[in-house]
């Protein structure tokens, strides 16, 4: 076996990384921009053994995936803006129960039902603060269809290993437009495999390092016969109300997190190392804005470009970077700003931040980022 | 028959309800049934929702999810559709199945997926200290009902056999060996059962209602109930208000995870011959 060379949608490509890491369950209900990844997941999984369900809504659709994975299955689910809103409190439910899961959002003009077939980037926020409660969460954001499968992949490599779920932020253009695509031999895929307990003797399902470790997580029908709840819980999974226990249980998923940040940061540099004006962008946005800073080098501009893979956790130390060179930061986003408001956070005004939002259900122009390059120098 | 006491994490107990609740004699009659069954423990996956009788599922020594509110099913179809030979149940509540949860209950049924759920009909919102729910009587009184409840209640069982399940059966706490025989049915019936368990809550429907204590409320269960059998020599005036117990509906029909598993078979026989790869990938490769 070879690479593998193809003509391909982002939606494909989302689902062909998740066959590729072994995905094993789909749960999902139909919605526009991502119906594609359940189609070819209802008629991929059969092939090898897996499940896929149509569920009555979004809501159960997640809640069958973290079925599915309690029984040690990988479960993926996709959706867009207002299932990602029904989603919520069971993505809480999964951090606090520490269940793998992976969950595709292909962004699309909202509040409500918006736009349904345009492409926005409004879910950056409910992305990482979405379920009620302080939580960590990791969300990728793939920024080309080659990203859709490798971060698809990664999304799995990561939710298996920090007993997470991951977020896979895609947009409407990044996953309905084709691309060629030249992927790996899929026989150098390196299936993530979840660490089990050796045995049900002496078990305690929560049991963990206090300063962010994972605990082991046995599969259902193997007799650990544990207990999994979304009360507050202590190391044997029994609910307690003891402010110690909901402290470190708390504090324990968040430091999971902080402690492994740069495992997780992933991103695409150019021309960053002696720019006085940086670009921040990502998915879809990034392309038109890539295409800008690329103009304005020819045309002898130090303009440099960042494109975030990694949404969330923010890539603090990487935007702080920046600021050793640039004195201007445009940050072209589908939104009012939602990526710009963590950049001024981090550059902390050692830096001029540009928000260049655009909310009307298109594209960016790589002009309009051009423009605003222009009017920076 | 092994010790009751087995089946539960003792060390978990005592449990958190109330004295004279009824959801306890019901818990106890799962696992009476489970016991005289035989079924392995190590293969059982007891799944609830949110609310008093969701706590039950804490209490017992097999894999258990104490999951979200009215999710319990949702849950459950997950965990039986990712693995069809473990034996997944489903303790739930009234509020929890019928209103929040009505929505998973009725597709669930329609799936007729393998599931035995277990309704412990209080008919109040007991966590939440006494809201009316779905299956309050017209006219009771709850804390959201100062009035009287002006909405009319569901008949669990005719909704679960209009939806599609295959095992419908109704008793109560106060018929429990009735109740322990039709736990065992539903346990052994190959797709989606219901049992409806009428449970006494003397703390907040009991007292709001002033029936009084525990053995009043659990007589208010006992006078609202015709066992189906009998009911069938009485005239329709004399069943008014009434609530049927007994098995009240079977019906021998494809199960969701067989009917997915032959259509798994099929498509492998087909692709295996086809051999074409992952949608033709080979075909492109470079």
């Amino acid at each position: 076996m070879a690479n593998i060379v193809k003509l391909m949608q982002g939606n494909e490509a989302c689902t062909m990384g998740a066959l590729a890491a072994g995905l094993q369950f789909f749960g999902g209900y139909p919605i526009t921009p991502s119906t594609e990844i359940a189609e070819m997941c209802s008629e991929e999984l059969p092939k090898v053994g897996g499940k896929f369900i149509q569920m009555e809504d979004e809501i159960g659709s997640i809640a069958a995936c973290i079925g599915a994975s309690l029984t040690g299955k990988k479960a993926m689910t996709a959706t867009s803006g207002p299932g990602f809103s029904l989603m919520q409190e069971n993505i809480g439910y999964a951090c606090l129960c520490e269940i793998p899961v992976v969950i595709i959002n292909v962004q699309r003009m909202g509040p409500s039902t918006g736009m349904p077939t345009s492409p926005a980037q409004g879910d950056v926020m409910q992305a990482r603060w979405g379920t009620h409660g302080d939580h960590s969460i990791i969300v990728l954001t793939p920024g080309n269809v080659k990203e859709c499968f490798e971060l698809t992949f990664k999304a799995f490599v990561l939710s298996e290993k920090y007993r997470i779920p991951v977020i896979v932020l895609a947009d409407e253009v990044i996953c309905h437009m084709r691309e060629k695509v030249v992927l790996p031999d899929p026989k150098t895929y390196k299936i993530p495999m979840r660490a089990m307990p050796e045995s049900p003797a002496g078990y305690k399902p929560y049991a963990a390092d206090p300063d962010g470790g994972v605990p082991l997580m046995a599969p259902f029908g193997k007799g650990y016969r544990w207990h999994c709840t979304g009360l507050f819980h202590d190391e044997t999974g029994a609910p307690s109300g003891k402010p110690a226990v909901a402290n470190a249980l708390l504090r324990r998923l968040d430091r999971k997190i902080e402690k492994n940040k740069a495992e997780f940061e992933d991103y695409f540099a150019e021309n960053l190392d002696d720019c006085d004006v940086a670009v921040v962008s990502f998915g879809s946005s990034a392309m038109a804005a890539l295409s800008a800073v690329r103009r304005a080098r020819k045309e002898g501009l130090k303009a440099g470009m960042l494109r975030l893979k990694t949404m969330w956790p923010f890539p603090d130390e990487t935007l702080r970077r920046l600021t050793s060179s640039a004195k201007t930061i445009i940050v072209p986003e589908m939104n009012l700003g939602q990526v710009a408001l963590e950049v001024e956070r981090v550059i902390h005004g050692k830096a001029k931040v540009v928000k260049l939002g655009k909310v009307n259900g298109e594209l960016f122009h790589p002009d309009e980022v051009y423009a605003a390059l222009k009017e920076a120098f | 028959m092994a010790e009751l006491l087995d089946y539960f994490r003792k060390e978990r107990l005592p449990h958190i309800w109330c004295p004279g609740c009824g959801h306890g004699t019901i818990t106890g009659a799962l696992v009476r049934a489970i016991d005289k069954l035989g079924l392995d423990k190590n293969n059982i996956v007891l799944v609830s929702g949110i609310g008093c009788s969701s706590r039950a599922v804490g209490y017992l020594d097999f894999d258990t999810v104490h999951t979200t509110h009215g999710r319990a099913l949702a849950f459950a179809t997950g965990i039986k559709h990712a693995r069809p030979n473990l034996k997944v149940i489903v303790m739930t509540g009234d509020g929890d199945c019928t209103a929040i949860g009505g929505n998973h209950f009725i597709h669930a049924a329609r799936r007729n997926i393998d599931i035995t759920t277990i309704i412990m009909n209080n008919s109040i919102y007991g966590m939440t200290s006494g809201q009316y729910s779905p299956t309050t009587p017209h006219g009771m009184l709850g804390t959201t009902a100062p009035y009287g409840n002006v909405e009319y209640e569901f008949d669990v069982c005719k909704l679960a056999e209009a939806a599609g399940a295959s095992y419908v059966a109704r008793a109560s706490s106060y018929h429990v060996t009735l109740l322990t025989e039709l736990l065992e049915k539903a346990l052994m019936n190959k797709g989606f059962s219901v049992v409806e368990a009428l449970a006494q809550c003397p703390t907040y429907l009991g007292r709001k209602n002033k029936i009084g204590g525990a053995v009043e409320v659990l007589n208010w269960i006992k006078d609202r109930t015709v066992n189906v059998k009998a009911a069938a020599a009485l005239p329709p005036e004399k069943l008014e208000g009434k609530l049927l117990i007994g098995e009240l509906f079977t019906h021998d029909r494809p199960e969701y995870t067989a009917s997915y598993a032959e259509m798994t078979a099929k498509v492998q026989r087909t692709y295996n011959d086809y051999k074409g790869g992952n949608r033709g990938c080979e075909l492109n490769s470079d």
